[in-house]
């Protein structure tokens, strides 16, 4: 790890630096299984209506199938879940203590209006199978799947408060929640929903591609996993043109609301008028331009991207820094550049790799030779890895992004750790979290292919005890 | 300045029956979960124990989880205070759960025998561990723990295993095993129902003789003399755990309300003795923080008010439900042969079709 090596040449790793390792090893981790479960909880509900409606076997082989995979996904969710919320208190006490007025509230209502929801239904909809009415039970799949929405809802405006304060005031040196519609209704957050949605739809999507891709090479359970490509193709191919729609007005929000972190996207030190949109750089992203070179530019389309006009005004990291130097005081308000302009690529960049995916199979099923494609089926199994890396590359471009503020404007990282944690605490929080979520990633990996090898069961073939659903939780 | 206001005691009230709730609930789950092997000697039979709390654990783990973003939304002083100060319990707490989460899931799922056996003892170990360390940190909470002026914590993990807390940790932990054993005596049948049996009533006792001498002394090291609300409830406690002795072997759902009472009652003697603060400072009783100190403003609080009266009904109303859905007893053999719900569509094709399909047993 990065610190560690710096720590042998310089000092000991500060418990400050260890706790934004821990919270980004943590919200990473967590958030691989986040889309997939909001995204394939869509997807089975919607099996399991097809096969309400029609009565067609192959769909209720696809509901209990995806849901396997759904439920490993939950699981490890759930696991991490606890830590998620947990973390504020236990590494970021002055954070805590800071927005507590205003962050705690959203969070508690996840848990009353989402998570209660969302467990107790689950546990219907697992074990609820030939208990309930196919309607009852119909409606449980629904329930799940909008509460894990709702969920990602309420944590995204707290959230969406980081990146832009609102409906507060300032008392005792603590933010004071003064408007809670307005921290609900939050433009940043009711994008930053529109974007996970789309997100999670992409994921699970990509999911049923590639392991419907791999099924079908074989000519394996044509029916179940060409239903599955069927809803799959036009849904990642539409979310897809979506979540760049939805990405350009979130991104002249972000110009509005934190222009340091989109000039920090582009590497744009100097404010220039219809900036050019750089696919790649090389150089050292620390200084000023002499030192980045800029290798191949796309004239006017960051200023679009950024204002909405090809000719809009971008300012510059040099010209924002100043000018936060003379508002909030003397420092630097610089993110590190490198990473929130690789990030941002990363991530834009898997959105289209993904489209073109998408859409080329959508063609291709449309022709009719989606089964014979021998390419698009080799290529779309190891595509699923597309989602991951956009989410992940996601949050730390909006996260690193607005550093050195852990909430905008109003509270620097710096100060807001917990000063009754030492170093040595969170080194044994940090390497204990880590090895046990590697572990239990491993283990899911395993159970997750495993389950994909088998493929949906037979009617009338009593499912084996170590495969049964039920057993899930 | 007021040591409180009316929203302040409300939400005190409101987050203490999220905790009550959550101990109540998973006090059973964690008592099975470290029962598994004792109780269940074959796959099958260990199989029907999971599955007795198999549908409700989750939803009852999402007390905490409540009881938690509760705590950070009215109470983020309190919250801030005794999460960060809790460290490394908390951290003990978090992994005991989470792998005692995904062993539910990976137990059916391992291959070798070995696999199973090694999610047996995660199962048993995760739910032992958050059982004793929840008594271990409540007795911490309540009994005052090293605080400075700004609130922060200043003592380490080993501060918090005093004999007084260890002994609050023992007292939940039994208690918890001895709920734990006599749902499973309730909730199943045959040879797991009399194994469970037998641990249960082998299990009352040493948990009420806990339970009580916890509970004594607690009274007895109020800070500034017995508070006499509390030593009523705390003996509403020792009479509910007296009461689950007898029950017991005869009647499970008597021994099961009394150990249930036993829970609420010796938790709420607990935040009696706690009120009016949120964490006791033993550094110097002037550290110690007040419900006023600890609050939200008035207008948050107002707020989740609104949104607590709104839902809470309603998620006790449907938690209700799945108790009533899954009410079935579970036995062994009704995981002899595991069902899915395809054979249920095979069986009514071959029926001609129509209808609902008959209740699968809890295999499937």
């Amino acid at each position: 790890m990065e610190p560690s090596g710096r720590a042998h040449r310089v000092a000991p790793v500060s418990a400050l630096e260890l706790a934004r390792w821990q919270f980004g090893i943590t919200t990473l981790y967590h958030f691989i299984f986040v889309p997939v479960t909001i995204g394939l909880a869509i997807c089975v509900a919607f099996f399991q209506t097809r096969w309400y409606r029609t009565g067609d076997e192959h769909w209720l082989r696809s509901t209990r199938f995806w849901g396997k995979l759904l439920l490993i996904s939950f699981a490890l969710g759930v696991a991490t879940g606890i830590v998620q919320e947990f973390q504020f208190g236990m590494n970021w006490s002055n954070y805590s203590r800071f927005v507590g007025d205003i962050f705690g509230a959203p969070l508690a209502m996840e848990g009353l209006a989402a998570f209660f929801v969302e467990s107790t239904f689950l546990g219907l909809w697992i074990f609820g199978w030939g208990r309930l009415s196919k309607k009852a039970h119909l409606t449980c799949a629904w329930l799940v799947a909008a509460s894990t929405a709702l969920s990602a809802y309420f944590i995204l405006a707290a959230n969406s408060w980081m990146q832009h304060p609102v409906g507060y005031k300032m008392a005792d040196g603590k933010a004071e929640l003064t408007n809670i519609a307005s921290v609900l209704f939050n433009n940043t957050a009711l994008y930053a929903f529109a974007h996970t949605i789309l997100a999670a739809l992409l994921t699970a999507g990509m999911i049923l591609i590639a392991v419907s891709a791999w099924n079908l090479r074989k000519g394996r359970e044509t029916e179940v996993f060409g239903g599955a490509m069927r809803l799959a193709l036009p849904l990642v191919t539409l979310a897809a043109i979506v979540t760049v729609i939805v990405g350009h007005f979130n991104g002249i929000l972000m110009t509005e609301q934190q222009p340091m972190k989109m000039a920090a996207a582009d590497a744009v030190f100097e404010t220039q008028d219809g900036a050019g949109l750089s696919l790649f750089a090389t150089g050292d992203f620390k200084s000023n331009p002499e030192g980045l070179n800029r290798n191949i530019e796309i004239p006017n389309l960051l200023a679009w991207i950024s204002t909405g006009y090809p000719n809009g005004e971008i300012e510059g990291i040099n010209n924002i820094n100043a000018e936060y130097q003379k508002k909030y005081g003397p420092g630097n308000y610089t993110p590190i550049v490198a990473v929130a302009y690789w990030t941002w690529r990363a991530m834009i960049g898997c959105a289209m790799l993904m489209f073109l995916l998408a859409a080329w199979g959508w063609w291709l099923s449309h022709k009719g030779k989606l089964r014979d494609s021998k390419w698009f089926l080799k290529l779309a199994v190891p595509a699923v890895a597309l989602p991951f890396v956009a989410s992940a590359t996601g949050w730390l471009f909006t996260e690193m992004g607005r550093q050195p503020w852990v909430v905008f404007g109003l509270l620097k990282t710096d100060v807001a750790n917990s000063p009754s944690v030492d170093a040595a605490q969170v080194w044994i929080t940090l390497v204990g979290f880590t090895l046990l979520y590697g572990v239990l990633a491993a283990i899911a990996g395993r159970v997750f292919v495993k389950t994909v090898k088998k493929g949906p069961v037979e009617a009338g073939e009593a499912e084996e005890p170590g495969q049964e659903l039920a057993l899930t939780y | 300045m007021d040591e409180y206001t009316f929203l302040q005691v409300l939400w005190f009230i409101l987050i203490s029956i999220l905790w009550l709730g959550y101990f109540v609930l998973e006090g059973f789950d964690f008592g099975v979960g470290m029962l598994l092997r004792a109780v269940g000697k074959t796959d099958d039979e260990k199989r029907a124990v999971m599955h007795s709390i198999g549908p409700i654990w989750d939803g009852n783990e999402v007390w905490l989880l409540v009881a938690g973003g509760a705590t950070f939304a009215a109470f983020p002083q309190w919250y801030a205070t005794l999460f960060s100060g809790f460290y490394l319990a908390l951290f003990l707490i978090l992994v005991g759960l989470i792998v005692r989460n995904v062993s539910f899931e990976f137990w059916g799922k391992a291959e070798t025998e070995q696999g199973r056996r090694r999610w047996e003892w995660a199962m048993i170990l995760g739910s032992a561990l958050p059982a004793l360390l929840w008594g271990v940190g409540w007795a911490n909470i309540v009994h005052g723990v090293p605080i400075d002026a700004q609130y922060e914590y200043t003592g380490t993990l080993f501060t918090l295993l005093n004999p007084y807390a260890i002994l609050g940790g023992l007292a939940t932990l039994t208690i918890f095993l001895a709920h734990g054993a006599i749902f499973l005596e309730m909730r199943t049948e045959g040879a797991i129902r009399q194994r469970a049996q037998a641990l249960a009533t082998r299990l009352v006792a040493p948990a009420a003789v806990l339970g009580i001498a916890f509970l004594v002394w607690t009274v007895l090291a109020h800070d500034g003399g017995v508070d006499v609300a509390s030593a009523i409830v705390a003996a509403f406690a020792v009479v509910a755990l007296l009461a689950a002795v007898p029950t017991v072997k005869e009647a499970p759902a008597r021994a099961f309300a009394a150990t249930t009472g036993a829970i609420l009652f010796f938790f709420i003697a607990l935040f009696i003795d706690l009120f009016p603060h949120t964490m006791v400072s033993s550094t110097d009783a002037a550290f110690s923080m007040t419900l006023n100190q600890s609050a939200s403003s008035s207008y948050t609080l107002t707020v989740m008010t609104v949104v607590a009266v709104l839902l809470v009904p309603v998620v006790l109303a449907y938690q209700a439900w799945t108790y009533w859905v899954f009410r079935r007893r579970v036995s062994a053999e009704d995981f002899g042969e595991v069902r899915s719900p395809l054979d249920l569509l095979d069986k009514e094709k071959r029926e001609g079709g129509g209808g609902e399909p008959e209740p699968a047993g809890p295999g499937s």
